[in-house]
């Protein structure tokens, strides 16, 4: 099992592209082999944050540890991202799609296939090891893209909408078994889905995220107040009337977080703020340059 | 465990698919054309030195095959191939360099372009007064003509790589040289083959101009003294070759495509969701790398 070590830190995280605001503000905690999920509606910064985490992208302002490392590239060599599209290779076979990561590390392909053979077998793709990526249906497809992001051998685990491109039957297939290959390879998980079912089928705690500019309204602690047992079949546990209830808060608190008006109004602009973050999201460029700013050039 | 057929290598390199996909319709418009001139031209009693019918045709392919054509072919086939030969290997170098750095790309892409501007026809006699009656100035000609399309082809097949395809390689330990082995390359195949396609339908171009220019031998060379010797059935001859030897070269340069680009075939096995999560091309630029700008 690979050791965990002290998983993800986020400090008001702050990221903007242009005049958009993805994060303003973003604090989140993963501790060690817990699994947390982040919903909120469509473009409100998900993504970004999942790519800030992974350190292919940094943030304007704020602090980010990932596994004791805040810099990009200790980041990006802690974390492993696994995205709604299952990118995997075409000219690739599965077998070989899976042994990427081992081939990066310097592996030879004959080492590299050996090593990941028996992870083929557990998940059910061995016979299909010849296959291209174009034979296989879209379930199995995200399965190797999966066992991919595994063979990695990485302790944090970014899953960004990992089932959004699946019909709803294979999504609950593959919710099942992400859930038994987590209990049984334990990993830090973010995982980013715009289904709160989802979220609450698969960790520990859910995050709110508001509508952009993004940060993070509310969290709900899944296993103490739902009560979920992990052993408990996949209907029992959505007609559990602790789990309806609590999927019923997040879905309220989500509505509250597409309204901005709301969202703001719940918000507490931290006092060092330039008040330039808070006006541009209503009022354009304008407000940047003139009499918000709070250290004029002149 | 179960292994998925294979295409074996004689069987890509000469495919079943050569005659099924020359459409008979093609044919049968070739027969139409050949068959209408033939009749024409004996209806019209037409001079051969004026319009050759196909029959002369031929058999002054197979009458001047010894003594002219053979070597006129072996020459121009010599000059097509090592001029398509370098410029192959020296556009997907140079490519790959140009990708590679930014600087490069700034310093050279210019000329590259301007390179382009050159009228052959001038050119070719200019470089014949330099390099001679030899093979060289039709191999320059040739590299010319062939290069551009192969570096473009293969740097605008680099460069549109789906970003996400990079980003993933990042976060499963690549780095710069393992993605751009492992994605980079094989990504922009069929896009380089795209070049080398338009390069091998070029070069017989290039050779010709480059033998018209001055030469002792070659199809070219042989157009040249037939048309004012009034041998017109011999330049069509020459003609026949010449086109017989480009569609070659395309054709090879087709199969090589199958060869090294199997799953970019139209053809290959699909099931019915495949083009949904299909990577990149079809697909729009995604939230994830154009809205949100992780794509850096």
């Amino acid at each position: 099992m690979l050791p965990l070590g002290p998983g993800i830190e986020l400090v008001n995280v702050r990221r903007g592209f242009g005049d958009t605001i993805a994060l303003a503000g973003v604090d989140l905690l993963v501790e060690p082999g817990r699994r947390v999920g982040i919903v909120g509606p469509s473009g409100c910064g998900k993504s970004t944050l999942l790519s800030i985490v992974c350190g292919l992208d940094e943030p304007d302002i704020g602090h980010v540890d990932v596994h004791g490392r805040v810099d990009a590239a200790g980041r990006l060599a802690h974390c492993a991202w696994m995205p709604q599209q299952d990118l995997l290779l075409p000219w690739r076979s599965v077998l070989a799609n899976a042994r990427i990561p081992l081939e990066n590390q310097g592996l030879s392909r004959p080492e590299a296939s050996r090593q990941v053979w028996p992870l083929l077998a557990r998940f059910g793709l061995a016979e299909f090891a010849d296959h291209r990526p174009a034979a296989l249906s879209g379930g199995m497809r995200q399965r190797v893209s999966f066992l991919r992001t595994l063979a990695a051998g990485k302790p944090v685990l970014l899953l960004d909408e990992p089932f959004g491109a699946l019909d709803s039957i294979t999504r609950a297939d593959l919710q099942d078994w992400l859930r038994s290959t987590l209990t049984d390879e334990p990993r830090t998980v973010l995982l980013v889905t715009h289904d709160v079912e989802e979220a609450l089928l698969l960790c520990d705690r859910v995050a709110v995220m508001s509508a952009r500019p993004g940060r993070i309204l509310e969290t709900f602690d899944v296993a103490p107040a739902a009560n979920i047992t992990s052993g408990a079949t996949r209907r029992a546990r959505l007609a559990d009337p602790n789990f309806v209830a609590l999927r019923d808060a997040v879905l309220a608190s989500l509505e509250r977080a597409r309204d901005p008006a709301l969202a703001a109004a719940t918000h507490d602009e931290p006092a060092w703020s330039n008040s330039a973050w808070s006006n541009s999201a209503s009022d354009g460029s304008g407000a940047r340059d003139g009499a918000a700013a709070p250290e004029p050039t002149r | 465990m179960t292994r998925a057929p294979r295409a074996s290598w004689p069987r890509a390199l000469w495919p079943r698919a050569l005659w099924q996909k020359v459409p008979w319709q093609s044919a049968l418009v070739g027969l139409v054309v050949l068959g209408g001139w033939e009749f024409v031209t004996r209806v019209l009693h037409v001079e051969e030195y004026i319009l050759p019918a196909p029959d002369q045709v031929a058999s002054t392919l197979v009458r001047r095959w010894h003594d002219t054509l053979a070597s006129a072919t072996w020459v121009t086939f010599k000059e097509i191939v090592l001029g398509f030969a370098l410029s192959l290997v020296g556009g997907l170098g140079l490519g790959c360099a140009l990708h590679f750095s930014a600087a490069a790309r700034r310093a050279l892409y210019p000329w590259l372009i301007g390179s382009q501007t050159i009228p052959i026809v001038v050119i070719a006699p200019i470089l014949a007064i330099v390099f001679g009656y030899g093979i060289t100035p039709k191999l320059i000609l040739v590299g010319l003509i062939c290069f551009f399309p192969v570096v473009v082809g293969t740097l605008d097949g680099l460069a549109s790589v789906d970003p996400r395809l990079i980003a993933m390689m990042r976060t499963l330990h690549g780095g710069r040289l393992a993605i751009f082995a492992r994605v980079e390359f094989p990504a922009a195949l069929p896009s380089m083959f795209t070049g080398l396609r338009l390069a091998a339908a070029y070069a017989a171009t290039g050779a010709v101009f480059g033998e018209y220019s001055g030469a002792a031998d070659g199809l070219g060379h042989v157009m040249r003294q037939g048309v004012p010797q009034l041998q017109s059935a011999l330049v069509f001859a020459a003609i026949v070759l010449l086109t017989a030897m480009s569609v070659a070269v395309f054709a090879l340069v087709g199969a090589a495509e199958r060869l090294l680009v199997p799953w970019h075939r139209p053809s290959a096995p699909r099931t019915a969701d495949a083009g949904r999560t299909h990577v990149g091309r079809s697909e729009p630029a995604t939230v994830y790398s154009s809205q949100e700008g992780t794509s850096r």
